[in-house]
């Protein structure tokens, strides 16, 4: 395999790490029937936050946490409006992706365009010497791991134990949950959280990892809404969640690669404006949103051979938690 | 029993705007400012003489527009957050009349009239185009609508840096307007352009008196509040979302046009420049006095017309602007919800209507899904 193929694949792994945090942390909160649409707002918030605490303390990890504790405050608040205040999750969600994002310029004003710490690169031992596999996938940073063992662990957790089983019920059908004696409110509380953590450490990632820095108007700029339907794409599953943010970041390193270095299709160089390229990402996200909801994977399946259509209908079909997005009134 | 006594709702309804101006200042504090001297400064940027105010009106004008067409997209349930793209889209059109149609002095008006025509037509195009991936590919209109954003934008910059580039200019506009193709200001003192005043302050009269005495404004009434009864009552739900799309989007291009033909009188990627997304907050802070929006889009109008001098005179990030007006619109939610639990905890059995939350979205908690 060519040496340049190669790093491009690895830049993609690299560059989809974000992206991937963040919708693993959406698709625990939804699973939970939750929605937190403030990703876009909360991303950028986190990312000032991480980076002026990794710079004021010169500790990565303050700043992680820092970060962390960011998203899951934002977090927080939508699930208090919900549960308590009985307000409109989307609405909640989208008055503060607002305010997250012009927050963030704001208290980040005197942080912007200057070094701070970076995440450093550390090679798996061993594993980063397997041909093709290990530059790909282990010669990056601990953050590009933690997101492989993040989607294994939430897998595992929502589809191989009995608390991941309570999670899913909560998000599906909370009045069956509840009457099976689980605490529908805690839960919710404690995905909510927990998701918008994650969304948070998505946010560090950008500042300390994938664009070192902090800048208004910030570069991560929309990936928010992105990782909001990759999530979507993925069907609510962590693996195609995963898939669905290195298909995106795959589209961008294919666009920025064009935009560099022209396009050349049968030895003709391909003469367009290519600005334009960056429409690509949005309008892969509306095919992505229509093959989902006209249901033409449905009308997939049915063409298939029967043996294959029940083991492809696990992997392709995309059923939103039932619950997602409702309130769960005890009485 | 049922109803607070006055205090409480002068409480509750002082309260948000208390504890957001409260927050404003905290913030300016923790920036090592004065808060009083950033108040001094919004009100000098808004009213110190008719040229500021001036400057106000042309932030009311556009804004006040997007918000009555937001009206209609909430009455029946939609979350266009597409607003953005479409302002842009109609002030694209409108740009495209400005440069490309060149009419004789004496046809001024024509000129002009032909260029906010276009600015509908491309503010109602865009619109369309996400009314038609909800009605008919059941895409969410909020992911739909965000995506249409983005791919105006990259639209714009790619007029600017391609097809509109201006000779010599700069790649952040295209080449001014003629002098024709412009809107013209009252006066010197009074830049504001009169015809678009007298549009927007029709707009309010109308579109209300449309939302509520006509058959259409019942029907997406019905249609907002519970999409499955209106269907069964024989309500087109399909006409009517495509229709509340169109009306807001043509709203939403008058605003691009005049953006674009007054205030810049060039065509700019950033013509929007975030009024939509302030639109929608002005709406859900509004809920359903829809009488309330001219008062509250000139006083955002005026906090951000005003916050412009903060950068020159303080050195502050102008953000401070939008960041109070979030906080109070999600302050407002908050306390709107608190208000709730007080009034079902003092009062008889409350009806399921009243623990409604106030802003309109689809009945029965419609999922953010396909």
């Amino acid at each position: 395999m060519n040496e340049e193929l190669l790093n491009t694949l690895s830049r993609i792994v690299a560059n989809a790490t974000p992206l991937v945090i963040a919708s693993l942390g959406e698709t625990i909160t939804e699973r939970a029937g939750v929605i937190n649409l403030s990703l876009n707002g909360s991303i950028v918030m986190a990312a000032m936050v991480g980076f002026a605490a990794a710079l004021v303390s010169d500790n990565l990890i303050v700043g992680m946490i820092a970060a962390m504790v960011a998203g899951a405050v934002i977090a927080l608040i939508i699930a208090l409006a919900s549960i308590e205040l009985r307000q409109d999750q989307v609405a909640v969600g989208f008055v503060l992706t607002l305010l997250a994002a012009d927050l963030a310029q704001f208290l980040g004003q005197d942080y912007t365009r200057i070094p701070g710490p970076q995440v450093p690169n550390w090679p798996v031992p061993v594993l980063d010497q397997i041909p093709i596999i290990g530059p790909i996938f282990f010669d990056h940073n601990i953050l590009v791991y933690f997101s492989y063992a993040l989607a294994i662990g939430i897998w595992f957790w929502l589809f191989r134990t009995r608390p991941g089983m309570a999670h899913r019920a909560v998000g599906e059908r909370p009045e069956a949950a509840f009457a099976r004696g689980t605490n529908v409110h805690r839960l919710r509380y404690l995905y909510t959280t927990i998701g918008g953590a994650l969304v948070g450490l998505a946010g560090a990632a950008y500042s300390l990892h994938f664009k070192p820095g902090w800048s208004t108007p910030p570069s991560m700029q929309g990936d928010g809404w992105i990782a909001l339907v990759i999530v979507i794409f993925g069907g609510w599953h962590p693996f195609r969640v995963v898939l669905g943010a290195y298909l995106f970041a795959a589209l961008r390193a294919v666009s920025s690669d064009i935009q560099k270095n022209g396009l050349i299709v049968l030895g003709q160089t391909i003469e367009f404006n290519f600005v334009l390229l960056n429409a690509l990402p949005w309008l892969l996200l509306i095919v992505t949103l229509v093959l989902v909801s006209t249901g033409t994977i449905e009308r997939l399946l049915q063409i298939m051979p029967r043996p294959l259509q029940k083991r492809m209908r696990s992997v392709l079909r995309s059923d939103s938690p039932k619950a997602l997005g409702t309130r769960f009134e005890v009485d | 029993m049922c109803k607070q006594s006055p205090i409480w709702q002068i409480v509750f309804g002082v309260l948000p705007v208390f504890l957001a101006v409260l927050i404003a200042a905290m913030l300016v504090i923790a920036v090592d400012r004065d808060p009083v001297e950033v108040v001094t400064n919004i009100w000098e940027g808004a009213f110190r003489n008719t040229k500021s105010f001036a400057g106000v009106l042309n932030f009311w004008i556009p804004l006040t527009l997007v918000c009555v067409g937001l009206t209609v997209t909430f009455r029946s349930g939609l979350w266009n957050i597409g607003i953005e793209g479409q302002i842009l889209i109609g002030a694209m059109f409108a740009s495209w009349g400005a440069l490309y149609i060149q009419l004789p002095e004496a046809l001024a008006p024509l000129q002009i009239a032909i260029e906010i025509a276009l600015g509908i037509l491309g503010g109602m195009l865009w619109a369309g185009i996400a009314g038609a991936l909800k009605v008919w590919l059941g895409v969410h209109e909020i992911f739909g609508g965000m995506a249409l954003n983005s791919i105006a934008s990259v639209w714009g910059i790619y007029l600017i840096s391609g097809p509109w580039y201006p000779e010599g200019g700069s790649a952040q506009q295209s080449a001014p307007f003629s002098k024709v193709a412009l809107l013209p200001g009252i006066s010197d003192d009074w830049p504001v352009s009169l015809l678009a005043l007298v549009l927007t302050v029709m707009a309010l009269i109308i579109v209300p008196l449309i939302l509520n005495r006509t058959r259409w404004g019942l029907q997406l009434k019905a249609t907002g509040k519970n999409q499955r009864s209106a269907l069964l009552l024989g309500v087109p739900i399909n006409t009517v979302a495509m229709s509340s799309f169109l009306v807001c989007g043509g709203l939403a291009g008058i605003a691009g046009a005049y953006r674009t033909l007054f205030t810049y009188g060039s065509f700019r990627p950033l013509a929007s420049g975030g009024i939509g997304f302030l639109g929608l907050l002005v709406v859900l802070l509004a809920s359903t006095r829809t009488l309330w929006i001219p008062v509250i889009t000139f006083l955002f109008a005026a906090i951000l017309s005003g916050s412009t001098r903060l950068r020159v005179a303080m050195q502050l990030d102008a953000s401070l602007a939008q960041v109070l007006q979030s906080t109070l619109v999600l302050l407002f939610l908050l306390v709107g919800g608190l208000r709730q639990r007080f009034e079902a905890r003092s009062a008889t059995p409350v009806e399921p209507e009243a623990a409604q939350p106030p802003v309109q979205t689809r009945a029965g908690g419609e999922v953010i899904a396909p």
